[in-house]
């Protein structure tokens, strides 16, 4: 008799297909029934194993559900499920993207001496979510084609991607240190 | 023939036996204890019809100490010794409890322990044996009133609590004598009494001032499941923050050095700061008035004045805008715009004020809800709760999905920090990563928990630390140490670090850095229970036979369901191991039925592992008809 499968894939667990394009309203539908069944409110009287499993299975549907709900995280697991090394330190990244990121990092470092930093902000935020937006679209692509080379395309759109989210964590730190706007 | 009775499938032949379980607001300023009779949650007056105990412990040279409104009265006549807003201290060291105020009311002492404690006239007290009397009173208050012990209790804490406060609550309740079924974070407890799941699905916000602590969630209902989207707040801002800052601004107009203040006249000033805040709810304006005497009235002020509504906003408004400004970055982290949102429920003492509901109102463009006493609805949400979890609900549907506020990493090279678990992650939660080894032939590694926003580890909180050791030696960077984090329901932490090469392993429960170790609260158990060791040895007894019991009845109505998932030798495993700890259960040594309950666990893990799993697939399949 085999063990419980907790290592099944996380498209598996809710029952969807592997695939990028997720119908996000039977993911979250499912994910509320996955937790119905297995969170630790509904163990709160069983002995201490079976609450011990339901916190873990219930950990392991949090992850699930974070991972696929997210464009970005849910391409990079799709990558990893294709095999893609996702190692991130050696990635090439064309001229244009590397003088793009240091635009916005200039614009970023002026926001505080500018005379209106909330909206010089609010433009820079703006930004990143136009490119993070087109570059999820063209993520979808090359993940939907899942060749040997798009998906190679794919991760080297992903690690842009992981940029954008990074100077975007950068614009909301600021946006805190500005405080009161 | 006598005819044997059969009861309908899915009822068992014995009447639900009712459960006594409570819900418990542990506030800074007041507390409160709820339960659930006849359908509805409502909080439980003492004999004197009160419902609100004030969070006010006096501890006396001799006798028990005195807790609520009697203990409030000694508050200017013996102001050492009468601890109030002893929330603000727990699960903090001394150096966070002295940043926050310019003069503590109390005199702190450092010593052998990493918690600080207060120096009163009955010894050095710790925060968390002060939590614990306020606790004692009200579980006393309800078993009195509901004519039973309390089979279990549901703790609220403010949503913002991190690792350490919310550890030493617990604790404080182990001291209490009170089972904790859960923590409950403060504004979800609220959207529950609310009852925001009944028709009102989409997305709500929860604005939580109390006296001490700000607190704001938003929640996405859907069905009886209350997702909370993201959390934000502040644990050291409230009310009691109101009436400091009017305080200040009191004694300032009555040229008084506020360094030449005695403990008592610091409390008196306070007071006179909260009733004009009160009065000018109603009023354009209010006299005031300080005297140099300790305990002072009008009758004999030093001082007499105007305080006017405009100069109480000006006073209070930046502190309100930084409520707002919490508003704003949970708004921003749960990707949600201000026009989606439904409505905002108003919790907390501190929401009585007109000032915070216009400046609410503005912010979120919608009237604030303020239909249940803001004062009681967490009591009453943790009722609710509480009276599910203890299994007096079964078909209940409602599920509460909780976020972690904080998030929690560990300390890399340099200082830095890696965060492993982000905030407003949904809890239970469990994340390894992999570090390694920075020198040729190192064999230990310090892990170093700390929780908070920025990237240097001192800026951020300090959980716990511990070493992981025996690595065997290797060329630096070979190593695979894979650090696990787990946060359980009630948003606790625990981790383990484990050299995967060499499978050598170390987990430690986090015990907050500021916190109690297991041996000091054993001891103050022991302490605080006036009886012989056999009642302890008796309790412990208790104990393990409702463990005993809870899982021999539970493992043989797992068999009875679902014999096909067992192989024959597992069968035989488990019906061996059930009748070893039949036979231990009468008996009266508590070891030997705790290892018999650990015997029967492992015999049946894998069993209860593939009986989850089927019910989650089936959950999965069950559903889909409904859903297209």
């Amino acid at each position: 008799m085999h063990a419980a499968d907790f290592s099944s894939n996380f498209f598996a667990l809710f029952d969807l297909p592997v695939s990028f394009d997720v119908d996000l309203d039977a993911l979250s539908a499912r994910y509320r029934e996955a937790q119905r069944a297995a969170h630790p409110d509904k163990f709160a009287n069983a002995p201490e194993v079976e609450r011990r499993l339901s916190v873990q299975m219930a950990a392991r549907i949090n992850e699930a559900y974070r991972t696929l709900k997210d464009p970005l995280s849910r391409g990079r697991y799709l990558l990893e499920l294709h095999g893609v090394a996702l190692d991130d330190s050696d990635t090439a990244f064309d001229g244009a993207f590397l003088m793009e990121q240091m635009e916005l990092r200039e614009r970023l470092a002026d926001v505080k001496n500018s005379a209106d930093p909330v909206s010089q902000l609010r433009v820079i935020a703006d930004d990143i979510a136009a490119h993070d937006k087109s570059l999820i679209t063209q993520m979808a692509g090359l993940l939907n084609e899942a060749s040997a080379e798009s998906l190679q395309q794919a991760r080297n759109v992903s690690r842009k991607l992981q940029f954008f989210r990074r100077l975007n964590e950068e614009v909301e730190a600021l946006e805190d240190e500005l405080g009161d706007y | 023939m006598a005819l044997l009775q059969i009861s309908e499938p899915g009822q068992t032949a014995a009447p639900h036996q009712h459960k006594l379980a409570a819900g418990i607001d542990l506030g800074t300023t007041n507390s409160l204890v709820a339960t659930v009779r006849s359908g509805k949650a409502e909080t439980l007056p003492d004999e004197q019809g009160m419902h609100l105990l004030p969070s006010v412990v006096r501890y006396r040279e001799t006798g028990a100490p005195q807790v609520g409104a009697i203990a409030k009265q000694s508050a200017i006549s013996d102001p050492r010794n009468t601890i109030s807003s002893v929330k603000r201290y727990v699960g903090r060291g001394l150096a966070d409890i002295c940043k926050g105020c310019s003069r503590s009311e109390y005199e702190f002492v450092d010593g052998d322990s990493s918690v600080p404690r207060i120096r009163t006239v009955a010894g050095d007290i710790s925060p968390v044996e002060v939590s614990a009397e306020i606790l004692k009173n009200l579980k006393l208050r309800a078993e009195e009133t509901l004519g039973g012990e309390l089979t279990g209790v549901v703790i609220t804490v403010p949503a913002y609590f991190d690792d350490a406060q919310r550890q030493s609550t617990k604790d404080a309740a182990q001291l209490a004598g009170l089972q904790v079924l859960r923590l409950l974070n403060e504004p979800t407890a609220a959207a529950v009494a609310y009852g925001l799941d009944k028709g009102s699905e989409g997305v709500h916000v929860v604005y939580d001032l109390g006296g001490g602590t700000f607190d704001i969630s938003i929640l996405r209902l859907n069905r009886g499941v209350f997702e909370v989207m993201s959390t934000a707040g502040n644990t050291a801002l409230g009310g009691d923050d109101f009436d400091r800052i009017i305080a200040q601004w009191l004694i300032q107009q009555a040229g008084l050095d506020p360094s030449a203040l005695s403990p008592g006249q610091m409390r008196a000033t306070l007071l006179e700061a909260c009733r004009a805040k009160e009065a000018l709810s109603d009023a354009e304006a209010v006299d005031v008035s300080l005297s140099v005497a300790d305990g002072f009235v009008a009758d004999d002020a030093a001082w007499q004045g105007e305080l006017t509504r405009t100069q109480l906003y000006e006073l209070i408004d930046p502190l309100i805008q930084k409520t707002l400004s919490s508003c704003r970055r949970a708004l921003r982290d749960a990707g949600i715009d201000v026009e989606e949102i439904e409505d905002v429920v108003m919790v907390g003492g501190s929401t009585r004020s007109p000032r915070v509901r216009e400046r609410v109102g503005e912010f979120f463009h919608c009237e604030p809800m303020v239909d249940i006493d803001p004062d009681k609805v967490v009591a009453a949400g943790a009722a609710i709760q509480a009276d599910i979890l203890v299994g007096n609900k079964p078909d209940d549907e409602m599920l509460l999905l909780d976020v972690i506020p904080l998030s929690l990493g560990i300390e890399t090279m340099g200082g830095l920090v890696e965060k492993i678990i982000s905030r407003n992650t949904t809890i239970p939660s469990a994340k390894a990563q992999d570090f390694t080894t920075f020198k040729d032939g190192q064999t230990a590694l310090a892990v170093h928990v700390v929780q908070g926003e920025r990237e240097l580890v001192s800026d951020c909180r300090s959980l716990a630390r511990f070493e992981l050791r025996g690595i065997p030696p290797m060329v630096a960077g070979n190593a695979r140490i894979r650090v696990t984090f787990q946060v359980d329901a009630d948003g606790l932490l625990s981790v383990t670090a484990r050299e995967q090469i060499s499978g050598v392993e170390s987990t430690v429960q986090v015990k907050p850095s500021f916190g109690l170790t297991d041996g000091e609260i054993e001891t103050m158990l022991r302490e605080s229970m006036s009886h012989a060791q056999e009642d302890i040895a008796a309790r412990m007894l208790r104990e393990q036979q409702v463990e005993a019991d809870r899982i021999i009845e539970s493992v043989e109505s797992a068999v009875a369901a679902d014999v096909q998932l067992l192989t024959d030798e597992e069968r035989t495993q488990i019906d061996v191991a059930l009748s070893e700890l039949r036979k231990m259960r009468d008996g009266d040594d508590p070891r030997k039925i705790k290892q018999a309950i650990e015997a029967l666990n492992k015999a049946s893990t894998d069993f209860a592992a593939r009986r989850m799993d089927a019910s989650i697939q089936s959950a999965m399949t069950g559903h889909k008809v409904d859903e297209f």
